[in-house]
């Protein structure tokens, strides 16, 4: 493949126009982004029906190494991406979240087809679990069942975008660019059914308030995905329980700004791409702040 | 007991009836005739089921244990006013002809039935199942465990007072849904916010997963390392385990082996981890819904799937005096159908078991290569490449179209755009053949394919028939059986072709049993053509609606020959007074699931490469193997 320079190039420093075939001037982030976008490596992992359009894909006809993603390692060790291929259930969630806990960041989930999406035709079984991202952080959904291999090659090229979004600056979008590692995501425990960790406390309560009645309260969204997920942090609302510490502490660095949600991370303009950058920072502040307390 | 003189031979090849007649003879007290309507079959006492079964195999030539399942009939007030589990049997000839169908019945708090596994060892994964999904109990069955779902599940599923999280009514269409035209997720309805119940005593403080260790525990691996001697040299045997997610295993599908060295001790299959509850959520559907999830049992030849379903709602329909059965271009189109998928099938098959011995990716990137311009095909056809809900009750979805526009060929961006019957006759008269010679080519006489597979993971003529298994692993075996020519159905009996056999019972076997099948196919599409020319003013789906979208009361088994094996289908109709809209039993024989069966002792003092061969050779797919 050509190397484009110009377009790797950060126009600010620009650069004399008989240099510009040997060499470029860019950004950290973006010298990151452009080698990690064009090198994903997927897990060769299929889980069901949806797979067998995964291989159609990689295969000659449709080939998505044309996008640099053709090498499929068979072990979570050396993959960027998990495709998650089709049903997930819940004998099977067990081991993919180890899978997923074994994968080195980055790492992205892709959520291949309606049943990884959100149960798909299947949802209402007994062993089915409505959608990987009840369970892992999901960055790209395609639709379909199956995906046609031009809709998955679409949903891979809206990841490649959205790696491009990312910046070393903005560690809160991105938490492997935080300090410290990251926590490995808990692996529920087939019990006389399935059993989210994260979501013991929540069973403990339901199941001791008379369980089975009409109680159909809302459910606990900010238990259920890791806290740099949460919703509440995306919108910059704060997130629930932790609201007293984290206004006391946000008056010493400014309040943080609400960003309208809905768009992807490529389509969002400058001013929000600011905002976030802000909002970042100034969480950043706030953890810090809190671990002094805390120290 | 029972008399074991020399059988009769007659007895071995008559009628059903006769043999039935004779069973009666036999057992006069324990084999009585089921006389609830739209039933077939003898009821067996449970006491002598065991019996029964042997004098079946032994004497009437019985031999092949097709299907064994079982249906829960609490408070289906019609056709029984006791609620009792029943569990029912479907045994063939190998020679060829239809079922004897029998049942044994128990009591639903105490369910226990004597188990079949020594009659017929193809009985043991069937067993399994049955007590995984409604708790009958079967005595001496050798190692009975949850197959689908994991020790510690709450329940018994299939059972018919048990209830999803997701539970919403007995049957569709939801009242909310329809007239009421309500839409809600359901996890808002649930009070966990996900697809999960826990019973009311759960204690969260002492949860352990034992899922894991009774699982070893049943197949006696419980420790990781055991010491053994070899001509006075120590070693250690291992545990290994390989699966759910491993590259070669075509899914998830699990093995755990004991390995003393590279040769393989003792292997146990583990499946389940794409069960997604087709039996339950099939029970819920109407008749006509069930139709796009057989789609997804074996995704690589959707179409044969619908094939064996239609065929057995079909014969319920039959019942009904208005009932107009396909026309002619119908069935034409459906084996037109059927045949491709059979090729796209063993492509696949093959391609795949050379992954696993080692020719890893190049060949099936021919294969899948030719699989395409048949997606084409359908996707033109029946509106979807993989899953293509074609058919229909009495008919197929829609006749062909005049011409082929398929997908934008990504490499120029030009849209494919053919006159339909040349695009067949050019596919079939040329392309195809053309692809399996060159398969042939390169494979039939290849050096390493044969030094790997000849000799390897051998499955005596007995052994095969004894297993249930069926398909190409049955027929490579020596057994020349196909449903096609032994229990005919659609057109088969008017087309020629001829059913591929091989004696040696080991992979290479299988191989060429695949190829030779493929070349049968083709032989069948090539007198497709003709058929397609002449019936091109009939309809195809004149039919179609001829029935309403209710079954009278019975039960059905419709089977066909699929690309992996026999599927069939057994469908009862039952809990209304004169037709339902909803199945009471929809239950699926899996090839997949059955063929799985001997893979344990086929691997036995194998190589661990070898395993992953055989598994190939067998060809599984995991939708149809969990459902
Ligand atoms: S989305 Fe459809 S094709 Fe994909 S795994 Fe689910 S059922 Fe199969």
């Amino acid at each position: 493949m050509e190397l484009n320079l110009q377009e790797l190039s950060t126009t600010q420093y620009p650069v004399p126009a008989d240099m510009a075939n040997n060499v470029a001037i860019t950004s950290l982030s973006k010298l990151y982004n452009w080698g990690r976008r064009n090198s994903m490596w997927p897990m060769l992992f299929g889980l069901a029906c949806c797979a067998i359009e995964m291989i159609a894909t990689a295969s000659s006809r449709f080939d998505f190494s044309r996008f640099g993603m053709e090498v499929m390692r068979a072990t979570p060790r050396q993959s960027d991406l998990m495709i998650v291929s089709g049903t997930v259930t819940k004998k099977m969630i067990v081991p993919i979240v180890r899978l997923y806990n074994q994968m080195p960041e980055p790492k992205y989930v892709l959520a291949m087809g309606a049943c990884a999406s959100g149960g798909g035709p299947f949802k209402e079984g007994y062993n089915v679990v409505s959608g990987i991202d009840k369970y892992l952080p999901t960055d790209v959904y395609v639709p379909g069942c199956p995906p046609t291999p031009q809709a998955l090659l679409f949903g891979m090229i809206a990841l490649q975008k959205k790696i491009d979004g990312e910046s070393l600056s903005l560690m809160d979008d991105v938490p492997w660019y935080g300090v410290g590692p990251s926590e490995p995501t808990p692996v529920p425990i087939l019990g006389p059914d399935i059993i989210d960790p994260r979501q013991m406390d929540m069973i403990r309560r339901r199941a001791e308030s008379g369980a089975r009645q009409a109680d159909t309260a809302v459910m606990d969204v900010s238990r259920e995905l890791p806290a740099w997920r949460s919703p509440a942090l995306a919108t910059g609302a704060v997130a629930e329980g932790g609201s007293g510490t984290a206004t006391a502490s946000a008056e010493a660095t400014g309040e943080l700004t609400a960003i309208p949600g809905g768009k992807a991370p490529w389509e969002e303009s400058e001013e929000i791409y600011e905002q976030r950058r802000i909002n970042a920072l100034r969480r950043k502040a706030i953890r810090a702040s809190r671990r002094t307390q805390e120290g | 007991m029972v008399d074991m003189t020399a059988p009769d031979l007659d007895l071995k090849t008559g009628s059903i009836d006769d043999a039935i007649a004779n069973l009666k003879e036999k057992f006069p007290d324990a084999v009585s005739d089921d006389t609830r309507a739209g039933y077939g079959g003898v009821i067996v006492d449970k006491g002598q089921l065991r019996e029964v079964a042997q004098y079946l195999k032994q004497n009437l030539g019985f031999d092949y244990l097709s299907s064994a399942t079982a249906v829960d009939y609490l408070g289906e007030g019609q056709h029984t006013t006791d609620d009792h589990l029943e569990m029912v049997y479907h045994a063939y000839r190998t020679s060829g002809g239809s079922a004897l169908v029998f049942k044994a019945q128990t009591d639903r708090d105490d369910a226990v039935v004597p188990s079949l596994v020594p009659v017929w060892k193809g009985a043991d994964f069937q067993e399994s199942e049955v007590y995984d999904l409604f708790g009958i109990k079967f005595t001496d069955h050798p190692n009975l465990r949850r197959i689908l779902l994991w020790d510690g599940f709450h329940g018994h599923p299939m059972r018919k007072d048990w209830k999803e999280p997701y539970y919403e009514e007995e049957a569709k269409p939801f009242g909310s849904r329809w007239p009421g035209g309500q839409v809600h997720r359901a996890e808002e309805k649930t009070i966990f916010g996900k697809n999960v119940q826990y019973p009311a005593d759960i204690d969260l403080s002492r949860l352990t997963d034992i899922s894991e260790s009774k699982l070893y525990e049943g197949f006696g691996m419980g420790v990781d390392v055991q010491k053994v001697t070899h001509d006075g040299v120590e070693t250690d045997q291992l545990i290994v385990n390989m699966g759910p997610h491993h590259p070669s295993t075509h899914g998830v599908f699990r093995m755990i082996m004991r390995l003393d060295g590279e040769s393989v001790r003792d292997l146990e299959p583990i499946m389940g981890y794409l069960h997604r509850n087709h039996e339950k959520i099939g029970e819920r559907n109407t008749w006509l819904h069930n139709i796009p999830f057989t789609d997804r049992l074996d995704y690589i030849s959707s179409m044969g799937n619908n094939h064996g379903y239609v065929l057995a709602v079909e014969q319920l329909l039959a019942h009904n005096k208005r009932w107009k059965p396909p026309t002619y271009r119908a069935e034409v189109l459906r084996v037109l159908m059927v045949e491709m998928s059979r090729i796209i099938n063993h492509l696949w098959a093959i391609g795949f078991w050379l992954n696993d011995i080692g020719a890893f990716f190049t060949p099936v990137l021919y294969f899948i290569e030719e699989r395409e311009r048949m997606m084409d095909f359908f996707e033109a056809v029946a509106g979807s490449r993989m899953m293509c809900n074609y058919m229909r009750f009495g008919g197929v979805f829609a006749d062909l179209p005049e011409r082929l526009r398929s997908t934008a060929n990504l490499m120029n961006d030009r849209v494919r755009d053919y006159n339909t019957m040349q695009f067949l006759t050019e596919m079939i008269n040329e392309r195809i053949p053309r692809t399996i010679d060159d398969l042939e080519e390169l494979l039939t006489e290849n050096e390493i394919v044969k030094v790997r597979s000849i000799g390897v993971g051998i499955l005596s003529k007995e052994d095969a028939i004894n297993y249930s298994t069926a398909g190409p692993l049955l027929r490579g075996s020596g057994v020349a059986y196909d449903i096609r020519r032994a229990d005919p159905y659609s057109i088969y009996p008017e087309l020629d072709f001829d059913v591929a056999v091989r004696n040696e019972g080991d992979m290479y076997a299988r191989y060429s049993v695949r190829v030779q099948e493929m070349r049968e196919s083709i032989r069948i599409l090539k007198q497709i053509l003709p058929r397609l020319e002449y019936t091109a003013n009939e309809s195809a789906t004149a039919n179609n609606g001829s029935h309403g979208d209710k079954a009278p009361l019975g039960e059905a088994y419709g089977r066909v020959e699929n690309g992996k094996g026999e599927l069939g289908y057994y469908v009862v109709s039952a809990g209304n007074k004169r037709a339902t809209s909803n199945p009471w039993r929809y239950h699926v024989r899996a090839p997949s699931f059955i063929n799985l069966t001997p893979l344990g002792a086929m691997s036995e003092g194998m190589k661990v490469a070898d395993v992953v061969g055989i598994l190939g050779s067998i060809d599984i797919v995991l939708g149809e193997t969990d459902r």
